[in-house]
């Protein structure tokens, strides 16, 4: 866990720890839970693996926690539904996607008493914690996977929209790929949706009548995974296991999982010492799985298996120094041998060898 | 055997009036079997849904939030449709006017700029829903090009605009390159009415255009002009009215005011530019002019129905546990019978059998 305290300057937070000061936190019987998805519980991707986590939570605490949750929320209309749960007895409210960040921060100021958990956004507050997860260092996995698995040379990924956490993941996978096999080529295709089977299922196909025979994707439904396994062709699942969408297709996939980390917040606030925090995970932390790695060589599945456990260790880093950006410049090293953990989260740069542009 | 729909001679306007309630009670009754049958209490569903949101002031406010751009983009949209026109883009205009507006309050951002900015703003979103309205209508008069294909299309366009400013020129420089924009300074921002709530002046624009729509449809010549383009168009030109200029002209207010819609909604509610604004009023909106029957006060009680089907839909999946689908498909019902008592008030359904004959 890391902690990003230079995202943590927030016009008004001395207003609310004033406010949030008045309530110190006691032990709770019982607590409810309130949950705020962007997208179906069936999406079988993101918003299912954030339902497997409520899940979690239920099976850990039984009788003294109360989960409820509300799906398919528009991000520019998500204020009330957000506020719904905090007027509605809740104790803890996780809201599940970027977009919810603005509303998360409107209602956590009226309601000092409840605490928030916002996913992948950086505004903080006294009752406002942030967390997300490093997939780029599944993404480094996969892409050596692709690497050795392509015999087109060209590997495809279809990303949702070009905001730095999908830039990093795109360029970890390259990386990975290029570390395995140096001449490989990789062509993006943005679906500019999170969950939206048809255009996902169109963009791979897209890919996969460019030559690509290895794909990943950055959005959640297995639309993609599903398309490289009707035309003989293999990929990665996303978010979650997406083996039973894609038996002989799926060569591993980058799992979500939030449980643990939702089991230990709602844990902190029965025990009254919940804090707000940020929260960056990987595989270290469990927060970030990969699934059995099959339908591959074992050669292969040795060098994913010791990859794995060297960034678990925390011997490799995806994006070690040198990095170079795609004018062959290197990037200013900021971190410890490594892109600072800003550089990754705000990244808006491809890196060398990809022959692709980020729509601007 | 088969039905035969005939028109019914004299419509009695008692029945006319009694319908809408009919059909709410058809699809209260439906909904309700088939939560019975999913083992849940069709009572607690309909306080859930129907009596909490309507005595609770908190809910109630809500309903009001929700329903004033649906009620201000399907008050345009009446004009059009009474003139069967059909235009189909609102939620391009919405996004449009909500993109004239914020440039204003982008540029205006962090300077001393004072009161005028706001109402500079709203007349902007206006200025470019309106813009963007007439270019479908503008295709229409002079190359006859379908309406309906041009105003939907041109909501992809809107939209991907809007994408691209809130992803590049508008994205804000300290926001680590997430795509949105600066949050609006307090200048720039729609006030609430009362200090304390969340009903913004955006409400009472609804209503000063459902009442100043119902004056100029039932008082003036320009309504009656629409209703003759729609209902009779070979009259309306022998009567001297040009089909273009009604054209060009309700194309304008609908679009006009989808666009204030939009402004409203972005510096009232969401506070910034975000590659979405919108969770589909332009679209839900054409729902709810139809549900109102093009007419401005059927057209405020539609807004707020459907406003409440969301509203009831969230608390009935916080409170109940119901799923989202079932909230859908209420919705679908309710709609539905509202369409099916209307056609049964003006029509008579014959069983007819055949005969030997052809």
């Amino acid at each position: 866990m890391f902690s990003r305290t230079i995202f943590g300057v927030l016009a008004g937070a001395a207003a609310l720890a004033v406010a949030a000061g008045g309530a110190v936190a006691q032990p709770k019987d019982k607590v409810k839970v309130g949950f705020i998805y962007v997208g179906p519980v069936g999406d079988h991707g993101w918003s299912y693996q954030h339902d497997q986590g409520r899940l979690a939570i239920e099976k850990a605490f039984g009788d003294k926690v109360e989960t409820t949750y509300v799906e398919s929320v528009p991000e520019a209309d998500s204020e009330r539904a957000i506020e719904q749960l905090a007027r509605t007895g809740h104790d803890l409210i996780f809201t599940t996607s970027f977009g919810f960040m603005e509303p998360t921060l409107k209602v956590a100021k009226k309601y000092p008493n409840v605490k928030f958990e916002h996913a992948t956004g950086f505004k903080r507050a006294p009752n406002l914690s942030t967390y997300a997860a490093k997939f780029h260092e599944g993404r480094y996995i996969i892409g050596q996977i692709a690497g050795k698995m392509t015999k087109t040379g060209t590997i495809g990924y279809v990303g949702a929209f070009p905001i730095p956490e999908v830039i990093a993941g795109i360029n970890s996978y390259f990386l990975g790929a290029q570390s395995v096999n140096p001449n490989v080529k990789l062509k993006v295709v943005w679906a500019n949706t999170w969950y939206d089977p048809a255009k996902e299922g169109d963009a791979a196909k897209a890919l996969l009548d460019q030559g690509v025979d290895v794909l990943a994707q950055h959005t959640d439904s297995p639309a993609p995974i599903q398309a490289a396994e009707a035309r003989g062709k293999v990929g990665f699942g996303q978010a979650s296991d997406m083996e039973r969408f894609a038996p002989k297709a799926q060569l591993t996939a980058i799992v979500d999982n939030w449980s643990d980390y939702y089991v230990a917040r709602t844990k902190a606030v029965l025990d009254g010492t919940w804090k707000s925090e940020d929260t960056w995970g990987g595989l270290a932390s469990n927060m970030v799985v990969m699934t059995p790695y099959k339908n591959m060589p074992d050669d292969v599945k040795k060098m994913a298996q010791e990859t794995e456990a060297a960034i678990r260790s925390g011997q490799l880093n995806p994006f070690k120094c040198p990095v170079y950006g795609q004018d062959g410049k290197e990037i200013e090293c900021k971190g410890n041998g490594a892109l600072s953990d800003e550089q990754v989260l705000g990244m808006n740069f491809y890196v060398k060898g990809i022959e692709d542009k980020i729509p601007q | 055997m088969r039905f035969e729909l005939t028109p019914r001679a004299n419509v009695s306007p008692v029945a006319r009036a009694l319908a809408p309630v009919a059909a709410f009670i058809t699809s209260f009754l439906i909904a309700g079997l088939v939560i019975w049958l999913m083992g849940r209490s069709p009572i607690a569903a309909f306080e859930v849904y129907v009596t909490q949101p309507l005595t609770d002031p908190w809910s109630l406010q809500e309903l009001i939030v929700k329903a004033t751009p649906l009620a201000l983009i399907a008050i345009g949209l009446s004009y059009c449709f009474r003139a069967n026109l059909w235009n189909i883009g609102a939620e391009g205009q919405y996004v449009m006017g909500a993109i004239f507006g914020s440039w204003l309050a982008l540029a205006t951002h962090g300077t001393e700029a004072g009161f005028w900015v706001l109402p500079a703003m709203l007349c902007l979103g206006i200025i470019g829903g309106a813009l963007y309205g007439l270019i479908p209508a503008f295709l229409k008069t002079r190359f006859g090009v379908n309406e309906i294909l041009t105003s939907l299309m041109l909501v992809y366009v809107a939209q991907l605009i809007l994408d691209y400013l809130a992803r590049g020129p508008w994205r804000d420089p300290k926001g680590f390159n997430f795509p949105q924009s600066v949050t609006f300074d307090p200048a720039a921002t729609l006030p609430p009415i009362l200090e304390t709530g969340r009903v913004h002046y955006g409400a009472l624009f609804a209503l000063t255009a459902i009442l100043v729509t119902a004056i100029i449809l039932g008082r003036t010549l320009f309504g009656y002009r629409l209703k003759l383009t729609g209902d009779a168009p070979r009259a309306a030109q022998f009567a001297g009215f040009s089909a273009r200029s009604t054209t060009l002209a309700v194309f304008a207010i609908s679009g006009g005011l989808a666009g204030l819609a939009g402004i409203v909604e972005v510096s009232g509610q969401i506070g910034q530019i975000q590659p979405s604004i919108s969770p589909g009023y332009g679209f839900t909106a054409i729902t709810v002019a139809f549900l109102g029957r093009l007419n401005p006060i059927g057209i405020l009680v539609a807004a707020l129905v459907v406003a409440l089907t969301f509203i009831g839909g969230e608390s009935a999946q916080i409170l109940l546990r119901l799923p989202l689908d079932l909230t859908q498909a209420f919705q679908g019902i309710l709609l539905l019978c509202v369409l099916a008592a209307d056609a049964l008030v003006s029509y008579r359904v014959r069983f007819v059998t055949r005969g030997g004959g052809k």
